[in-house]
């Protein structure tokens, strides 16, 4: 259920994730160490250009390539196919997108958490 | 074959995909004996109706594959005493592909699959041109030789696990052969098997668990072709697309 597109899709936002899964455990491990608290951490994100770009990247990359993923996996073992499989992975990919949106903004949006 | 034991008790599917059941025969044991051998001895002495496929029993002809204890094997080339346990061995028709009657399988879908992924020759040149030289020692040629030992057994095809989970999945055998043609310096339709192997069932749903390759009777490496089909078609998606 994978044609050339969606292969390269999954592989291309792969790419995308691997830095940007690095830069954010970097970022953890910062703030933990260096003790920062949930304010100085949003203050530092907040009405941030480079944050917002960062995670709103990451989380796109994410939406597509789990949607892909989960595509493969309802196919194969469930045995969907045709109209509901294509809705299941846009839902999927929609989910995702809204959901880390949401955090992405309350993140990054200023006065958003 | 234990040697304390002069009787197999084999357990063989009869009938077709959804009434069929197993049934079980007892056959004399020998010191040397192929599964094939078993089957035969099934047809000629206990039962005459049962169904199956073999002609050359050399492992030349690739017809008399089948499962044996529940893994793909070509029955000719496999002996009993590899397969036997406790004087038991049980045999059924190929996995992933219909079954018409007893140990025979539709082959239909295993061959139209070739045909999809591209697997037949486009010339290159006429009869009025020179014929080409073939370097065997070019890369290509050596990726295009490395597959072409491939006596479409269907143990590769019986032993994915991709094809049992997506119908439509062309298989490790045809995507091998279309790798074959791809790196075949007379083959004249290049764009076409990058094309064929790039739809929804083309070589992208490849899992590389490599059932085929750990199955294959022959020691070819369908997973590696299938891996070769996923650079070269990545490698030319942007170029593709453009043109």
């Amino acid at each position: 259920m994978l044609d050339l597109r969606l292969y390269m899709l999954q592989r291309i936002t792969a790419l995308i994730m691997a830095p940007l899964t690095l830069g954010h455990i970097a970022v953890m491990i910062y703030a933990v160490q260096g003790g920062l608290t949930a304010e100085e951490i949003l203050g530092r994100t907040q009405g941030s250009i480079f944050w917002f770009l960062f995670y709103g990247s990451f989380v796109l990359a994410v939406s597509l390539h789990a949607a892909i993923g989960l595509r493969v996996i309802l196919h194969e073992t469930l045995g969907l196919g045709g109209w509901a499989l294509r809705a299941a992975t846009w839902g999927i990919a929609f989910l995702l997108l809204a959901m880390g949106g949401q955090a992405v903004i309350a993140v990054t949006w200023s006065g958003g958490a | 074959m234990g040697r304390d034991s002069d009787v197999l008790q084999v357990s063989v599917w009869r009938g077709a995909s959804a009434q069929g059941r197993y049934r079980t025969y007892e056959v004399p044991a020998q010191e040397n004996q192929t599964v094939l051998d078993v089957v035969s001895w099934i047809q000629h002495y206990a039962d005459a109706s049962l169904t199956y496929r073999f002609a050359c029993r050399v492992g030349m002809c690739g017809s008399c594959a089948m499962m044996v204890n529940d893994q793909p094997r070509w029955t000719c080339r496999t002996h009993v005493r590899k397969v036997v346990k406790e004087g038991k061995v049980r045999i059924g028709p190929l996995r992933n592909l219909p079954v018409i009657k007893d140990l025979a399988t539709d082959m239909d879908p295993f061959f139209d699959k070739w045909v999809t992924a591209g697997g037949v020759h486009a010339p290159s040149a006429t009869r009025d041109e020179p014929i080409p030289p073939v370097n065997p020692e070019e890369t290509a040629r050596l990726e295009a030789s490395a597959g072409i030992e491939c006596i479409n057994c269907a143990i590769c095809y019986a032993a994915c696990d991709t094809v049992a989970g997506n119908p439509d999945y062309l298989g490790p055998a045809a995507l091998q052969r279309a790798w074959t043609l791809l790196n075949d310096g007379k083959h004249g339709a290049r764009d076409q098997i990058l094309d064929a192997v790039s739809g929804t069932g083309g070589c992208h749903n490849c899992h590389s668990m490599g059932s085929c390759t750990a199955f294959c009777p022959n020691d070819l490496d369908p997973m590696s072709a299938i891996a070769g089909l996923k650079r070269e078609t990545a490698r030319t998606f942007f170029r593709r697309r453009r043109g």
